[in-house]
């Protein structure tokens, strides 16, 4: 179906699910309840997250996972999207069709400079160029660069910016054609309330459509041979194999896709700054790669939920929320309970996340979905020892 | 004329003479091989011929067409293929795609976008990847990953890979180094196999003199980086500088 083997399509099919109804099943607790309040993420700013860091991550899988060269300047392509989209706010009007393609375009060029460089050398010295150049981007954007970037303040759109193609009636914020990006619409249902919202849809579609031409790529004949470069570089040039023109196409294709994610960023709130381009915004993208599974190809999506939950949910429980679960527990074991947990939570929640990431690192190198195919398989294998056994009963 | 024609080809490492003006010249259809003792420069010789190192001076023609200056992956699709010392595959890719790859290579040049198309819809690649594997007998292995075979089988692989590409000279450099008698009597027979199966001309480095014996029609000796004679096996056992360089080594 659809050009993709059984297995991939099944993925496929379960990925589109999750995406279009996340707003649904993100939302498990009614929302009023002390559950709701505390561990439901399916409200638009946070879904948004999601599914735009899902795309940045799946980008940088097809560069990591299939090459094995680790950028570790991700980040850059993600603001130069973001810049390039607000400035067509600016310039233009704020439908998001111009800001998204430039976004894209953009990136794409300033991944051919950058990655046509730092692929002169593999390895640790390729981290290292990919990084230096993210973080003169970065610094550059708070200095030379301030006419374009509007510095520390940050670049965003002003009443007497041209917006050349605005009418008279046009939306004063982000729209597709008229259709708002934060327009939203409630749907209430017995105590639960579910949000739908056209910016979240807009970049889940875009999420499955990067998903799928994903899959393609690591099925096609040059994610065979990106794997192949991973595996022994010294064969592919000995079979008559180019690999450098391989890994720039690499490079550029992830590149493209921060870049959409930078421009998505921007169609849902307007306004970018430089910060997006630091080098901890890199090692982000690794940590959510190597959490959810590096090569794999719904691994990215996952280790990008996953930490974006972390931040948005477990930063916003506080003791006073621990207090009210452990009401019912007498007040010296609801004490003791509250000071072991908090320093996992709130500011804390990077101690959550470190220890998550070094059991997953330690445990299952594979990341989270190498977990998930040793529970399947721990399953499966009990159902072929059951079916062994029942065949062995009548025998006896 | 040979095939290959190598003319007063000159490396200096530093202060170290490895090539001193090398003549060569490999005819079309047979097995040449290039001994020497240790240092003789022999694997100097073959990484010149593949691109990875340049001469100082003199001249590499592969049927008729210069070979310096090029990258390896330029002269592979020229027609040269190189088996290594240690087979070098793809060892985290499957058997099969460990196949596929040259097939790619060999249909469609050093580089080809195809980032859309499945694998799984070029069917003229696939044939030709499972007749190769057939021909070395590893169609029921084509599902393993190259990691997991034997010694043995990685060399036959290597081979495979060589071999669809339908190299006009195909370079062996020592290819039965560290193997014990039964493994290296193995190889002979696959590249004895490979040689009558089809037109090819083969190269070989070799220290082993029972590989070289059994298998070549020519002989090149080098010492210290100077040809010393080049002449058929039954000559080249009784000759006396031979037996000189090589300190009665040569007595098989």
């Amino acid at each position: 179906m659809l050009g993709l083997n059984s297995r991939d399509f099944k993925l496929f099919i379960v990925v589109c699910i999750m995406a279009l109804a996340a707003p649904i099943l993100l939302n498990p607790f009614p929302t009023a309840s002390a559950l709701g309040e505390s561990f439901n993420a399916g409200y638009p700013a946070l879904m948004q997250r999601f599914v735009i860091f899902g795309i940045l991550v799946i980008g940088f899988n097809i560069l990591f996972g299939l090459t094995g060269y680790l950028s570790f300047g991700h980040a850059a392509f993600l603001g130069v999207g973001s810049y390039a989209a607000v400035w067509m706010f600016k310039l233009l009007s704020y439908n998001v069709v111009p800001a998204i393609i430039l976004s894209v375009i953009v990136a794409g060029l300033f991944a051919v400079v950058i990655g046509y460089v730092s692929l002169r050398r593999s390895g640790i010295y390729f981290s290292i160029l990919t990084l230096a150049f993210a973080q003169m981007s970065y610094q550059l954007a708070y200095s030379v660069f301030t006419p374009l970037t509007n510095g520390e303040t940050g670049l965003q759109v002003y009443n007497d910016d041209p917006q050349i193609l605005m009418g008279a009636n046009s939306p004063a914020s982000p729209h597709l054609f008229g259709l708002e990006m934060n327009s939203q619409y409630t749907l209430d249902i017995s105590g639960w309330s579910f949000v739908f919202q056209n910016g979240y849809y807009l970049s889940a579609i875009f999420l499955i459509l990067g998903f799928y031409l994903s899959i393609r790529i690591f099925r096609s004949p040059t994610g065979l041979m990106l794997r192949a470069i991973k595996s022994n570089q010294t064969r592919m040039s000995y079979t008559g194999i180019n690999t450098k023109p391989y890994m720039l196409a690499a490079f550029v294709i992830s590149g493209m896709y921060a870049g959409l994610a930078g421009g998505l960023l921007a169609a849902m709130d307007p306004l970018t700054g430089a910060e997006r381009m630091f080098w901890t915004a890199s090692g982000e993208i690794v940590v959510m790669a190597i959490l959810g599974g590096v090569g794999t190809l719904v691994g990215p999506v996952l280790g990008a939920g996953i930490i974006k939950y972390l931040e948005n949910i477990v930063s916003k429980i506080n003791d006073g929320i621990l207090h009210q679960w452990f009401a019912f527990m007498p007040d010296f074991l609801d004490n003791a309970l509250v000071s072991i947990i908090h320093p996992f939570i709130g500011k804390g929640w990077h101690l959550t996340l470190g220890l998550l990431f070094m059991a997953v690192v330690i445990f299952l190198p594979g990341g989270l979905v190498q977990g998930g195919q040793k529970i399947g398989g721990f399953f499966r294998r009990k159902k072929t020892d059951d079916a062994a056994d029942g065949a062995k009963t009548p025998a006896e | 004329m040979g095939i290959l024609e190598v003319k007063g080809v000159n490396k200096r490492f530093g202060g170290l003479q490895a090539l001193g003006d090398v003549n060569l010249s490999v005819q079309e259809n047979t097995v040449h091989a290039i001994i020497g003792p240790n240092g003789a420069g022999k694997s100097t010789l073959l990484n010149v011929l593949v691109g990875k190192l340049i001469p100082d001076s003199g001249s590499v023609m592969f049927d008729g067409q210069s070979v310096l200056g090029r990258k390896p992956h330029e002269i592979n699709q020229i027609g040269i293929s190189r088996v290594f010392q240690t087979p070098e595959i793809f060892a985290d890719l499957t058997v099969f795609e460990n196949v596929l790859i040259p097939c790619f290579a060999k249909r469609d040049g050093s580089f080809k976008m195809q980032a859309i198309g499945a694998v799984t819809g070029h069917s003229d690649i696939h044939t030709t990847a499972e007749a190769i594997l057939d021909d070395v007998n590893m169609l029921d292995k084509r599902h393993m990953t190259a990691a997991s075979l034997s010694r043995g089988d990685k060399r036959r692989l290597e081979m495979a890979m060589c071999l669809v590409q339908e190299p006009k000279l195909l370079l062996l450099d020592e290819p039965t180094a560290g193997m014990a008698r039964a493994d290296t009597n193995n190889t002979i027979d696959l590249l004895k196999e490979i040689k009558e199966k089809r037109d090819i001309t083969m190269c070989i480095i070799e220290h082993d003199m029972h590989v070289v014996f059994s298998l070549s029609e020519r002989i090149t000796v080098l010492a210290q980086g100077m040809p010393l004679v080049e002449d058929t096996p039954e000559n080249i056992k009784g000759h006396p500088k031979v037996r000189e360089a090589y300190l009665g080594e040569a007595q098989v």
